[in-house]
């Protein structure tokens, strides 16, 4: 549908929208319990990574180094990251170590699943720690991008191959279902689908889990390690499950492994925002659980209809421009132009499968640079909080969403997700453009861009 | 070439830490203390370098690597500007896999000439990172020929990560200003009273809490290496009579070589603390007047030191009943382990310990003479210490930066932010009054008294 727009002459990005692939299999493997994400690359990797991070949850965060120097990558550094997962194991003593590569590592180019099962054999000690590889160069995508490799990787190293009910294998247990979140979903909404799949007396496996990690708990002493997330055994249990959701396109691949290694089916939502996706989450886990849908949700069904019809006149015919990564990109472009916006510029930071589904006419993988060029007499601006000075810049408001927001509290607890997320939701941006509405003054009833209606006129007739 | 760099800086002798070293030592540089894999923390040479020039605000900084580089840390810090705001444009290659196959030069070459052409700024700095040092992109080379093809500098900063640490990136940052910006241009007049600031940053606008003092005495800033700082001022910096060195390890390589190349003496000295910044202000003073300026300078200075300390002694009494036996974990670095103890304990407040880290022996030294013998001198403590110390109620407030800020708060500890990230600023006089006003607000906050009282269920069970 929409027309993509590379750019594949351009030199330079200005004020980029992506932040690296390692970074984004660092917050998945945050994501797991005791555990301990290791960058191989410089140490400066990691400090970047790390205070982005930290910023963003504003917790502190687990992430070491190989701290590889120039000698040591030219030279090949196996022999830093023996030496790593051996400190990492004496000091911090976390089950799992997830092990990024990066630019650095991968340009120089190293046999790491090679040297990984060589190390393994040298150190028997490390019998009770499970390293997880996972090969992100910077050079290759954006956080999206890394955290499905790191989930992928999690899959195919700690879940047992073998179906998932077959005689002399463990059954499957009836209530038990998995869940592959995407980058996209924060602690806040992983905390809210827990409920919802509970309330269907389904018993949830989310990995990675940033809702028992990264939700901002005070434990009440020191942790070196992740606390919380998704612990090994549940992984290790996912083969026994009845069902697995996936959320986020970029899910696809770690849900074609888990079916392969263990025959359990999946079924993948693009996001769960908006009416439409939740109507489908439960219609599947009613089919699921044998059980109708609970009153508490039915309830919620209602209230967002209500906010639907409250909240329509405020979106109808705004001009949006987002700036966010292909799957978040997807799951609040579907959302606004479901309640009468118009996506006049999408600009994205990588090349994805659902690209072509964006509802625009023109899409750019690009930068911010490219939103600020192209957004201008939008009624809303949406991206991570590097575009604050933008908005500032263009006098538009700007609704946060993303990665990094490090200039919000509550970044984690944000919640999109459920009949009730996009209620709220609808509240939270109704509200941003009830603010901005123009005031009522002579010269106000300008002829208005009826080209601006071209896409959803064009739309309307073809599905018509 | 960038090997003799690194010799070069490494082997710096105005430097304490590296004359106190054997010559054995001293030839594996400054992190002869390695980094061990699994257990390092801090930042690269590249994040020096760019922490040591990206103040210049109305220069583009254009970052040649792939993603990580740039798009996970730029307009990160609060070095604030007056005017341009070019400088937090965050600008890079972002080197894409066929970018590396085939060599990332021409590539830059180009985004080099879309930066000029977007923006117009007086100059270009060009940071190498280590995928193209890798892959041998010649940053050098691609830049000579950027600025003659688009007749503006375009300045080299060869410090990829990879060569070592963040304080070895902060000189090989001022190694780029010798070598293409420093005297490139002379300023239009020049006065008796001209003076550089080397590495201050104007964290939080914290060199606004200076330039007044030197604007009340005739004192002019000709350049500010770098904070707030414009390119064509730094170019006319070789103009200056006096450098003041403001964080030394950074950029004492710089202040060195332009006393070598121009003359200029250089001193050491420090804004934060009251004392301190008393006797900046004199040494800069003296130091100008043994270059010519007029003797009565010195008097000059002398009354107004005495005027703004009598008036920030008497703004921070109010503070001292509450703060009176409060406890004090300092954990920093540098001059700030000493140089902020005495305005806390005229608050009446014991600082129970300082770290000593990037400290060097004269720091170590004063700090001991201000803490007598039962404080403790730190090198690092390790988290779980840390965390400790706090929960056991040690201390009543962590002073430190964002690395420890949770160990404190999850210690349900007091703590207020003084490295870089901090948002308050707490340079000179005003300063350090801003200072005891935040701890002040940070230990009088209502919170602490309700997230310590016990949950509902506890003692119940």
């Amino acid at each position: 549908m929409a027309a993509i727009i590379d750019h594949p002459r351009k030199a330079v990005a200005i004020n980029p929208l992506k932040t690296s692939a390692p970074l984004g299999a660092a917050l998945a493997f945050l994501g797991l319990d005791a555990c301990q994400p290791l960058f191989h690359g410089s140490q400066g990797c990691t400090a970047f990574a790390l205070v982005l991070m930290v910023r963003h949850f504003r917790e502190a965060i687990p992430l070491q180094t190989t701290a590889m120097t120039e000698i040591s990558t030219i030279l090949g550094g196996a022999d830093h990251v023996e030496q790593a997962i051996g400190t990492i194991h004496q000091r911090a003593k976390p089950r799992i170590i997830g092990l990024c590569t990066t630019g650095l590592t991968e340009t120089r180019g190293e046999d790491m699943a090679g040297d990984l099962k060589l190390m393994k054999a040298r150190h028997p000690e490390w019998q009770d720690i499970s390293v997880v590889f996972a090969p992100t160069p910077d050079y290759i995508g954006g956080l999206q991008e890394g955290w499905a490799i790191a989930v992928t990787a999690m899959i195919t190293s700690l879940v047992p191959e073998g179906p998932a009910t077959p005689a002399g294998c463990a059954p499957a247990v009836r209530d038990q279902i998995n869940v592959l979140a995407g980058s996209h979903l924060t602690p806040g909404d992983l905390e809210a689908l827990r409920e919802i799949i509970e309330s269907f007396g389904l018993t949830p496996i989310i990995l990675p889990d940033l809702s028992g990690s990264l939700d901002g708990h005070v434990p009440g002493r020191y942790i070196p390690h992740t606390l919380g997330g998704t612990r090994l055994e549940e992984i290790r249990a996912m083969g026994r499950s009845i069902h697995t959701l996936a959320i986020g396109d970029h899910m696809r691949a770690a849900a074609e492994a888990l079916a392969q290694r263990t025959g359990v089916p999946f079924t993948l939502f693009d996001h769960l925002t908006g009416l439409a996706a939740n109507d489908r989450l439960v219609t599947l886990l009613s089919e699921v659980s044998g059980r109708t849908a609970p009153p508490l949700l039915r309830r919620r069904r209602s209230q967002l209809v209500d906010a639907m019809l409250d909240g329509h006149f405020y979106f109808a015919g705004q001009r949006v421009a987002i700036a966010a990564e292909p799957d978040l990109l997807l799951a609040l472009s579907e959302f606004l132009t479901g309640l009468g916006c118009t996506l006049s510029t999408a600009v994205t930071s990588a090349p994805s499968p659902v690209l072509n589904r964006i509802p625009t006419n023109r899409l750019i993988i690009g930068d911010l640079d490219d939103l600020e060029r192209e957004a201008t007499g939008c009624g809303l601006l949406i991206t991570h909080a590097q575009g604050a000075e933008i908005a500032k810049r263009m006098g538009i408001p700007l609704f946060r969403a993303g990665f990094p927001l490090f200039d919000r509290l509550g970044a984690a607890h944000r919640i999109t997700v459920g009949y009730r997320g996009s209620r709220d939701l609808i509240f939270e941006i109704g509200n941003i453009f009830m603010d901005h509405r123009a005031e009522h003054a002579p010269g106000h009833h300008q002829r208005h861009q009826e080209d601006d209606d071209e896409y959803s006129i064009g739309s309307q007739a073809a599905a018509g | 070439m960038l090997k003799q760099k690194l010799q070069d800086v490494l082997n710096e002798p105005a430097c304490a830490t590296n004359q106190a070293k054997t010559t054995q030592d001293r030839r594996k540089g400054c992190s002869a203390k390695a980094l061990v894999p699994g257990a390092a923390a801090g930042g690269c040479a590249f994040d020096g370098a760019k922490v040591a020039l990206q103040p210049i605000a109305d220069a583009a900084h254009l970052v040649h690597g792939p993603i990580a580089c740039e798009g996970n840390s730029w307009d990160s810090r609060h070095a604030a500007s007056s005017g341009p705001q070019l400088y937090r444009t965050g600008l890079t290659t972002d080197l894409q896999e066929l970018d590396i196959i085939h060599g990332g030069e021409k590539k830059l070459f180009r985004a080099i000439g879309d930066v000029i052409a977007r923006f117009d700024p007086p100059a270009v700095f060009v940071y190498q990172t280590c995928v193209p040092a890798l892959i041998g992109d010649d940053l050098v080379k691609v830049c000579a020929l950027a600025a003659a093809r688009f007749d503006k500098p375009v300045i080299p900063v060869n410090a990829p990560g990879f060569v070592g640490t963040k304080n070895l990136g902060n000189k090989l940052g001022g190694e780029a200003l010798l070598d293409y910006v420093i005297g490139t241009r002379e300023p239009q007049h020049t006065t008796p009273y001209d003076i550089n600031v080397l590495g201050e940053y104007n964290v939080a606008g914290e060199l606004w809490q200076i330039t007044p003092l030197f604007e009340r005495l005739g004192i002019r800033l000709l350049a500010s290496i770098t904070g707030d700082g414009r390119y064509h001022d730094v170019c006319c910096a070789h103009r200056a009579r006096v450098n003041m060195m403001v964080c030394s390890q950074a950029l004492i390589n710089l202040a060195r070589k332009m006393e070598e190349r121009w003359d200029i003496p250089y001193f050491e000295g420090s804004f934060y603390g009251i004392g301190d910044t008393s006797s900046a202000l004199r040494t800069i003073a003296e130091m100008l007047v043994a270059r010519g300026a007029p003797a009565e300078l010195l008097a000059r200075t002398d009354a107004l030191i005495a005027q703004e300390e009598a008036e920030a002694w008497s703004r921070l009494v109010q503070y001292r009943p509450a703060l009176a036996g409060k406890r004090v974990l300092l954990y920093t670095g540098g001059v700030k382990s000493w140089s902020v103890i005495s305005a806390l304990q005229e608050m009446g407040m014991i600082v129970i310990g300082t770290s000593v880290r990037k400290s060097t022996d004269s720091d170590k030294q004063r700090a001991r003479e201000l803490l007598g013998p039962d404080a403790q001198l730190f090198d690092q403590i390790p988290a779980r210490e840390m965390y400790r110390m706090l929960e056991a109620g040690e201390a009543d407030i962590l002073i430190s930066g964002g690395r420890t800020q949770f160990t404190a708060l999850k210690a349900r500890v007091p703590w207020l932010d003084i490295n870089q990230e901090r948002h308050h600023a707490y340079a000179g006089y005003d300063g350090m009054v801003e200072m005891v006003r935040q701890i002040h607000r940070e230990l009088t906050n209502p919170i602490w008294s309700q997230i310590r009282a016990p949950a509902p269920w506890e003692g119940q069970e």
